[in-house]
């Protein structure tokens, strides 16, 4: 167990330097640079300055000695200075990274917890009205733009009701989490709901359930040791899979409900095109979504032994 | 065979998204940009102004019907862009095989690693704003799992009888690629590109709201949204008629997959 482990976390390194080469060279397609950015902006730089700059910022080195320097910096988890704070990228991403957690954190929570009753009651019960509602949710939750949903909720929590801050992270309490947790997990819960009862579904047929039952096993042992635990991998998949949309889709909610995590940063960086700034947080949100989708293939052979991987 | 209820809503919805789409301009009452007249400013909905008015006025049907035309004009260019790159990596490497087989594995399995929206928002802060730069965007990075479909079926195929008979022949690569592999690819590459296209316009939606995408004062469903967020309080309407037409828009295209999936794909039923 702990060699597989091992394999599979050494073999994020391959993919941590393919994604960093990626964005570099996305990045270095930007016409013009920050430092004409600034002249353009009319703060009236003569070109002088903005050679000296671009010396200064080493944009004046040939590609490959440029992303030689870059990986060399990773490698010691330097991610740069930022161009407008001068400050070091790390610093501004670790202010940022305890917000961003807890409120992927408590989304992926709302989704598991609300979703996958909601899909197990649902398959337990085919066609009844119990059923068919949830489908009708999980189609529309699947169906809702982030944002909207957070604006309605916004409208109706915070501003008619009153029950909770519609923005803002206060001191980063349930009280503040609640609606923009709730507006990014409703999309992963819709799924998952929908994964759980599809799945369960499926192994409520299955041959070793009709095994267990004619041995008379009572159906509460039935559920919970042969369908739950079957039931989960293709579940785990589901929550693995939703990490990435909901890290994508978090930028969004951090921006409307002005939650200062990771995503906030990226955006307004994006928009004051400081460079090191974006690369970090973009390597930041990826190399998190690689360390759950690496923890997720751990899981499975937890879960299920019959899973092998050569 | 019976129409499924799926198939037949989710065909409504996005055939009505369609009709607003191309008659946008006829239906709007006035000019989406243009008509502003802060006489009006922030008139709840009425007889006179359905959808109500914005801060400066604008007639909020108006928007709404030509909001229509961006959304899907992203939504159907991005997944062409999708389905062209995904399909020909997918059936090229299954069909060839070898290095160019393991390059877009490679290739595809980075594309996963890296959350899409995320990485839009990086080509978009490359491209600049605009409608084409969002084609684009959306367009490089949702293909992954049209690619992955198309080269699993190329490779199922390629060593059917058919296919070494079309070879015998003396078809040349391409000619087998295009008659006889693609067309047993397309079922499931119709819905996939069904399915991809509601993320696509909801993630255009996200990207104007973010201010990446369609910029102000052009009437992008998540521009709208983005303006809308200040009046909250005082003109709510603002808020609900851009995200519910989003909403109709997806949900539809969602429900005509799924439908699609089950005529077109019956096999992903047993793998749902």
């Amino acid at each position: 167990m702990f060699g597989f482990v091992l394999r599979r976390v050494l073999q994020m390194v391959p993919m941590l330097i393919a994604i960093a080469l990626l964005i570099f060279v996305l990045f270095s397609l930007i016409p013009g640079s920050f430092a004409t950015g600034q002249q353009d902006e009319g703060l009236g730089l003569d070109m002088a300055v903005v050679a000296r700059m671009r010396a200064e910022l080493g944009l004046d080195d040939p590609l490959y000695v440029r992303f030689g320097r870059y990986v060399q910096q990773l490698a010691t988890l330097d991610l740069g200075i930022s161009f407008r704070s001068k400050q070091p990228v790390i610093e501004m991403i670790s202010a940022r990274l305890w917000p961003s957690l807890s409120l992927t954190a408590a989304a992926m929570g709302f989704a598991i917890s609300v979703g996958l009753p909601l899909g197990f009651v649902a398959a337990l019960r085919p066609g009844s009205v119990a059923d068919l509602s949830l489908m009708v949710i999980a189609v529309s939750g699947l169906s809702l733009p982030v944002f909207w949903l957070g604006i309605l909720l916004m409208y109706l929590f915070a501003l008619t009701l009153g029950w909770f801050p519609s923005f803002g992270y206060g001191d980063g309490g349930l009280w503040h989490l609640a609606l923009p947790a709730m507006a990014l997990g409703v999309s992963p819960m819709a799924l998952l709901a929908r994964t759980t009862r599809a799945a369960v579904l499926d192994i409520m047929n299955a041959d070793f359930v009709r095994t267990a039952r004619s041995k008379g096993m009572n159906e509460f042992r039935v559920v919970v040791w042969h369908v739950l635990r079957n039931a989960l991998v293709l579940v785990l998949t589901t929550i693995g899979l939703q990490f990435g949309s909901l890290l994508g889709q978090g930028v969004v909610v951090e921006k409307l409900f002005a939650w200062p995590g990771v995503g906030s940063l990226l955006v307004d960086s994006v928009f004051q095109r400081d460079i090191p700034a974006v690369q970090g947080c973009i390597l930041m949100i990826t190399l998190f979504f690689l360390v759950i989708n690496t923890s997720v293939d751990i899981a499975y052979k937890l879960i299920d032994p019959r899973i092998r991987y050569t | 065979m019976k129409i499924q209820a799926n198939l037949a809503i989710g065909g409504g919805l996005t055939a009505l998204a369609l009709f607003v789409g191309v008659f946008g301009p006829w239906l709007a009452h006035t000019d989406p940009i243009m008509d502003a007249n802060l006489m009006n400013a922030e008139l709840s909905p009425s007889a006179e102004f359905w959808f109500g008015t914005d801060q400066q006025g604008r007639d909020i049907w108006s928007r709404v019907m030509y909001g229509a035309q961006i959304s899907l004009t992203v939504g159907i260019g991005s997944q062409l862009i999708n389905t062209a790159i995904g399909t020909t990596l997918g059936v090229t490497a299954g069909y060839w095989g070898g290095w160019w087989d393991d390059f877009v594995n490679g290739l595809t399995n980075l594309m996963l690693a890296i959350p899409s929206l995320i990485f839009a928002l990086a080509i978009m802060a490359i491209l600049g704003p605009g409608l084409t730069s969002l084609m684009i965007a959306l367009g490089l990075t949702n293909w992954s799992y049209t690619c992955r479909i198309s080269r699993a079926q190329a490779l199922a195929v390629r060593t059917q009888g058919y296919v070494q008979a079309a070879r015998v022949l003396g078809y040349g690569d391409v000619r087998i690629m295009f008659t006889q592999i693609l067309p047993n690819t397309l079922g499931p590459i119709i819905v996939i590109a069904t399915l991809g296209m509601g993320g696509t316009i909801l993630a255009e939606a996200a990207l104007s709201f973010l201010g990446l995408g369609v910029r102000p004062p052009a009437p992008s469903w998540g521009s709208m949204l983005s303006d809308a967020r200040e009046t909250i309080t005082t003109a709510p309407w603002l808020s609900l008629f851009p995200g519910l037409a989003i909403f109709i828009t997806v949900l539809g295209l969602n429900l005509l997959g799924d439908g699609l999936r089950d005529v077109l794909d019956p096999q992903s039923r047993s793998r749902r």
